[in-house]
């Protein structure tokens, strides 16, 4: 070791506990104010020459650092030394949640923090800047360096329990204000006491690469539920998979279009009828025989009446000759108009059309089948008949399997989002603001 | 600027002050605090034995600062009820002085600023202070005077209790003042990380690298 003018070289020391006589190990060199002897749940001044008691504290059971005092590990690729150990306690609504602090030193880049709760780890280290406070919706904020954080809880801890060596003074049953703000996977956190406040940011870490960074043996403790900044799995995916259903959804248009452009939409047959309700015989007819030419397409029947305030009801079959293979189909058309208070008004339409997918090229005929409301007034005592055309297109592209498409792609954004929105409301339900499903039964109650 | 040796007044051991600026120097053999008069060195008191500490800094440390080297030349220790911290005294290259504080390394750079310092009265913690950026005062640390070491811009030494306001900004900007004379001396300057400032020639720890 190299000499140094500032007097003694760093040495690890070793105390005799006097409360106890056991050995008290240092770590942290002279940088060290407190340590506790683990023997006795004594806090000793390490900074006196003779070492003074500070404090004996009674715990209901000793805590077992997950992470040993004295185990090494790199974070953020330098290494650090585990030499303090703290347990934290609060309580809310009658329930206390404790969570536990290591205290990490190098002596040179100085201190660092892990911490766990429920097998949530987060890594923490001081910022040497002030947030600058602001709003996040309704909610407080502050930011540093730019980056928004939500207040999340603000909560009193309390230490229930010491273990190793501190650069400063702890106690036992020492109690600070603890203020939490959130953007996953950071968390800034501010330290309360009367003479400072500490400004924290802590990123959620992974305990499996923990366990392998310190070599520790076995597995870390499963996480439990959602902690404050823990990362959504899906919030980063609501973008792209939004992105992906808008490009999917352009993409789907322009295949339609493009279809809508080639495919043949030729009139094969047209034709003009009149129906008359009371004629004799029977309704039903068949028209000529038309040629679908080309490959397998949709066939659109489109029928135009001159329908007033009635209905009428066509049953078709669209038949190939040569095979006998019918396709049948239905349509109503109806169409009413008046005048009222309001005005006038309409409904419905005098046309309608139907559109039936797949059809193979071939030599067909229609069977026709109108029917029509005899008791209608326009029936009995005005026109008695109802001209309508009968229009076959073929090559007419069927819009419905667009549409279908265009929910099926819906489906993984919505599922994304709703899986999103469903980890956030269990995230924000340990928050000071509970969960929005809550606050809006108490808004209920308040009335 | 080498600057011609004298003998400390007290032992004869031969002083060499490495800045041609330096008002106050200590004698490595004998702790004599020795401070430079027109003519000689007046010996003006005695260290006595230094605080134990563990800065990772020492007189001839090495580094670098806005890509500035400087050189670490000397240094204040204060004592408060959480431990000490150190103001290592730096000069660059260029002869210009400043300080590296090392508070539970916790580093900050700063110098010494134009600006005038507030009265102490009117300083608490959350005040806001403006000199070339608005700072907040973190903390009011009512510290006591426990060593010198090395060269020093000016005489210091003896000194009894000092209040110190730190100050922050949004942008970790770091200000302090010290208010052992009226009106207090303000220092800018910055907050920085250990790896930023590229140290060499520091100390060393069993075991650590």
């Amino acid at each position: 070791m190299t000499g140094s003018a500032g007097g003694a070289v760093p040495q690890v020391r070793a105390l005799i506990c006097p409360n106890c006589g056991g050995t008290v190990n240092l770590r942290g060199y002279a940088q060290t104010l407190n340590a506790v002897c683990g023997n006795c749940n004594t806090i000793l001044d390490t900074r006196t020459p003779t070492v003074t008691i500070l404090q004996t504290f009674q715990t209901k059971q000793r805590i077992q650092p997950l992470i040993p005092l004295g185990s090494r590990g790199k974070l953020d690729g330098a290494e650090y030394e585990v030499i303090g150990f703290q347990a934290r306690e609060t309580a809310s609504d009658g329930i206390t949640y404790q969570w536990r602090e290591y205290l990490l030193y190098n002596p040179y880049r100085g201190y660092r923090y892990l911490t766990e709760y429920d097998g949530h780890w987060n890594d923490a280290k001081t910022i040497p800047m002030l947030p600058e406070f602001g709003k996040s919706g309704r909610k407080e904020a502050a930011s540093v360096n730019g980056k928004l954080f939500t207040h999340f809880q603000t909560a009193e801890a309390q230490t229930v329990y010491v273990l190793g060596e501190f650069p400063w003074q702890v106690r036992v049953g020492e109690k600070v204000t603890a203020k939490d703000y959130i953007n996953p996977p950071e968390m800034l956190s501010a330290e309360i006491t009367e003479g400072e406040v500490v400004w924290t940011v802590a990123e959620y870490t992974d305990g499996k690469a923990l366990w392998s960074g310190f070599k520790l043996a076995g597995q870390p403790p499963q996480p439990q539920g959602i902690y404050a900044n823990q990362p959504s799995p899906s919030k980063g995916r609501i973008a792209s998979v939004w992105g992906m259903f808008f490009k999917l959804t352009v993409l789907l248009f322009a295949v339609m279009l493009v279809l809508l452009a080639i495919e043949r939409n030729e009139v094969v047959f047209q034709q003009n009828y009149t129906f008359t309700s009371h004629a004799q015989g029977e309704p039903s007819f068949v028209t000529p025989v038309f040629e679908l030419k080309g490959r397998t397409a949709a066939v659109q029947v489109k029928i135009d009446t001159d329908l007033d305030n009635n209905w009428a009801h066509f049953n078709f079959a669209l038949i190939n000759e040569e095979t006998g293979n019918a396709y049948d189909f239905g349509r109503e058309v109806s169409y009413y108009a008046g005048r009222d208070s309001d005005g006038s008004w309409t409904e419905g339409s005098r046309s309608g059309s139907v559109t039936i997918p797949g059809v193979p090229a071939g030599r067909y005929y229609l069977r026709v089948e109108p029917e029509m409301d005899e008791n209608s007034p326009s029936m009995r005592y005005a026109s008695q008949a109802m001209s309508y055309t009968l229009s076959v297109k073929h090559g007419a592209p069927n819009m419905i399997w667009f549409v279908i498409a265009f929910f099926l792609l819906l489906i993984p954004p919505i599922v994304v989002t709703a899986r999103t929105i469903g980890f956030e409301n269990k995230r924000w339900a340990e928050s000071d603001y509970g969960s929005p499903l809550a606050s809006l039964s108490s808004g209920g109650n308040d009335d | 600027m080498s600057q011609p040796a004298a003998n400390c007044p007290n032992c004869g051991a031969p002083i060499q002050f490495r800045w041609s600026s330096g008002v106050q120097t200590t004698c490595e053999y004998c702790k004599s605090i020795l401070v430079r008069t027109d003519v000689d060195l007046k010996k003006v008191g005695e260290v006595a034995d230094l605080p134990l500490d563990a800065s990772p800094i020492q007189i001839g440390t090495e580094g670098a600062y806005n890509n500035k080297p400087f050189t670490v030349i000397g240094r204040i220790i204060y004592e408060y009820d959480q431990g000490n911290w150190n103001e290592w005294h730096i000069v660059f290259s260029d002869g210009a002085s400043g300080w590296l504080s090392d508070a539970q390394l916790e580093y900050a750079i700063s110098f010494l600023a134009p600006q005038k310092a507030p009265p102490k009265e009117t300083v608490y913690r959350g005040s806001s202070l403006t000199f070339d950026k608005q700072y907040q005062v973190t903390s009011i640390t009512k510290a006591h005077y426990a060593g010198v070491q090395g060269e020093l811009p000016f005489e210091y030494w003896d000194k009894a209790d000092v209040t110190f306001a730190d100050m922050r900004t949004s942008t970790a900007d770091f200000g302090t003042i010290d208010y052992s004379e009226e009106p207090g001396l303000l220092f800018l300057g910055r907050v920085v990380e250990y790896d930023d400032l590229k140290l060499k020639n520091v100390r060393q720890f069993e075991g650590w690298s």
